[in-house]
């Protein structure tokens, strides 16, 4: 088993004849938090959706946990099972209730029994704080909750790595702490996360990496304490200044 | 001379009451009410339509509906995933199906069925099938539009979640799409449902037998024996026991599901 679990390089995706990734050679290591931190419109969500194949790179190659997702004959929906994906707009099924939210893969996909696949689920509800809205429905649960249970959706497949996708952009500023905390403690445990996010404090203190991307490339990588505590780019400068800063902001 | 904003609303709504009130006297002065009352209200005439306009014409009229339903609804979900297909032809196919059924009236596929086919081919299918084959043939046009937008509407994040934890293309449209997309449309769904009803009224032109008599014939057969318009008002009426409710049941459904959707957009916007 290789120690690197994500390996990007060469990547290149366009929409139409705009240029959204001009080359990104990137790698996450098996158990570590990389936090992907830019301003908007610099790629950083267009390269985690190219990591699980949402988004079809124009070249370069992505390997994940030992497929090669960029090969067109690869068996991406075997690949994507031990991919777990949290979005910002979290994405539960509107039609089914949390708890069949969380099983409704593990027994199609994996086919597991019903048994097997409502006790991972209840335990996985438990490691969010969400074990009595089991039977809810998503729209009766805040943002907070239904992102909470989103990502026990995703850890219900067991999977090997989580992308976090923006996860708490779509959130009321009090309810951002709940989702936080849960991907912390997932961290403790040693799950491997590739996290696009403007949390700046959850980079700093929770993530092992931090690449700081704009314009389509990575312009500046390195620990949280370099990145954005002593950014070397100017780039970098400027965009962490705005975001630490907002309100003392000058053009 | 200037009317204030009042003034003006008052004498809009005390113009519109005098035609009201007008058209009203006129009518009681010069319609001939005892004529009108042995055409639409003839007691004896009504009589002798019950109960088979219950128990023969309102159960046919229903069981050809459900059958037409049914066959619309299956032949329309195969038609919605065609033309949703990545493969070319299967698009054109169903276009031109739709096209050419939602197109014609639902009068000549009725005649075509009836007649054209045991003539061209010799087949003869039983009423009920023929029923269900031409409204089904027909319905299955709409519906399938009806089913395209709905599957259309379900909100790409939803795809996406489902393709993420490694649910084929196939899985996620039968797991989440079609579930989700059959809760938005169930209101036109169920308009559709009230305009076959109404079409099923065509099944006369095959040649029916007593028993196989839906509504709108019964009441045709009651005006011929009894020389009064009153069956044709029950079996008329007999209509509205059926799309009246139907009607309540799409605006409560359009309400309800709309209050999801809603919810559902702010979940996954």
């Amino acid at each position: 088993m290789s120690d690197t679990i994500i390996e990007v390089s060469g990547l290149h995706k366009a929409f139409g004849k705009l240029q959204v990734l001009k080359g990104i050679d990137m790698s996450v290591r098996r158990g570590e938090v990389v936090c992907i931190i830019g301003p908007s419109g610099s790629g950083k969500s267009t390269l985690l959706r190219c990591v699980n194949l949402l988004e079809e790179p124009n070249s370069g190659t992505v390997l994940v946990n030992g497929f090669e997702m960029t090969d067109p004959d690869v068996d991406i929906d075997k690949a994507r099972r031990m991919i777990g994906m949290v979005f910002q707009g979290f994405n539960l099924f509107g039609h089914l209730s949390v708890l069949d939210n969380l099983t409704i893969a593990q027994r199609k996909v994996l086919k597991r029994d019903a048994a097997e696949a409502t006790a991972i689920a209840r335990e996985n509800l438990r490691k969010v704080g969400l074990e009595e809205k089991a039977s809810s429905m998503p729209s009766q649960l805040s943002g907070g909750q239904q992102q909470r249970a989103a990502i026990a959706r995703a850890l219900s497949m067991q999977p090997a790595v989580m992308l976090f996708d923006e996860p708490t952009s779509a959130l009321d500023p009090e309810l951002v702490g709940d989702v936080l905390g849960v991907m912390r403690q997932l961290a403790d445990e040693g799950m491997t996360m590739l996290v696009v996010t403007h949390e700046m404090q959850f980079a700093r203190e929770v993530a092992d990496k931090v690449l700081f991307m704009d314009g389509g490339v990575v312009v500046e990588e390195g620990p949280p304490a370099q990145v954005i505590g002593d950014p070397r780019h100017e780039r970098t400068q400027t965009f962490l200044h705005r975001v630490l800063n907002p309100v003392h902001v000058t053009d | 001379m200037a009317m204030s904003r009042r003034q003006r609303a008052r004498a809009f709504r005390g113009v519109q009451y005098g035609v009201l009130v007008l058209a009203v006297v006129l009518l009681a002065v010069f319609a001939d009410w005892g004529t009108i009352r042995d055409a639409f209200f003839n007691l004896d005439a009504a009589s002798t339509q019950f109960p088979e306009i219950l128990s023969t014409a309102l159960v046919n009229t229903i069981i050809y509906t459900a059958l037409g339903f049914a066959l619309g609804l299956g032949l329309g979900l195969i038609l919605a995933l065609m033309k949703l297909s990545s493969v070319g032809p299967y698009r054109w196919l169903a276009t031109i199906y739709i096209e050419f059924f939602r197109g014609i009236p639902a009068l000549l596929v009725f005649i075509a069925l009836g007649y054209g086919v045991p003539l061209a081919f010799g087949i003869r299918f039983d009423i009920y099938s023929t029923a269900a084959i031409a409204l089904g043939l027909v319905g299955s046009a709409y519906i399938a539009e009806t089913l395209r937008a709905g599957i259309q509407a379900v909100p790409p994040g939803q795809i996406e979640a489902a393709r993420s934890l490694g649910m084929s293309q196939a899985r996620t449209t039968v797991t989440v799409v079609i579930p989700q997309a059959f809760r938005i449309i169930l209101p036109p769904l169920t308009n559709e449902l009230i305009l076959l009803t109404k079409d099923s009224s065509l099944i006369y032109l095959l040649g029916l037998v007593r028993d196989e008599y839906e509504l709108a014939k019964f009441g045709r057969e009651g005006l011929n024996a009894t020389g009064s318009l009153t069956p044709i008002l029950l079996a008329g009426l007999c209509y509205l026991i059926i799309t009246v409710p139907l009607g309540y049941l799409s605006r409560y459904l359009e309400r309800r599901t709309g209050r999801k959707v809603d919810e559902g957009l702010k979940v996954t916007a």
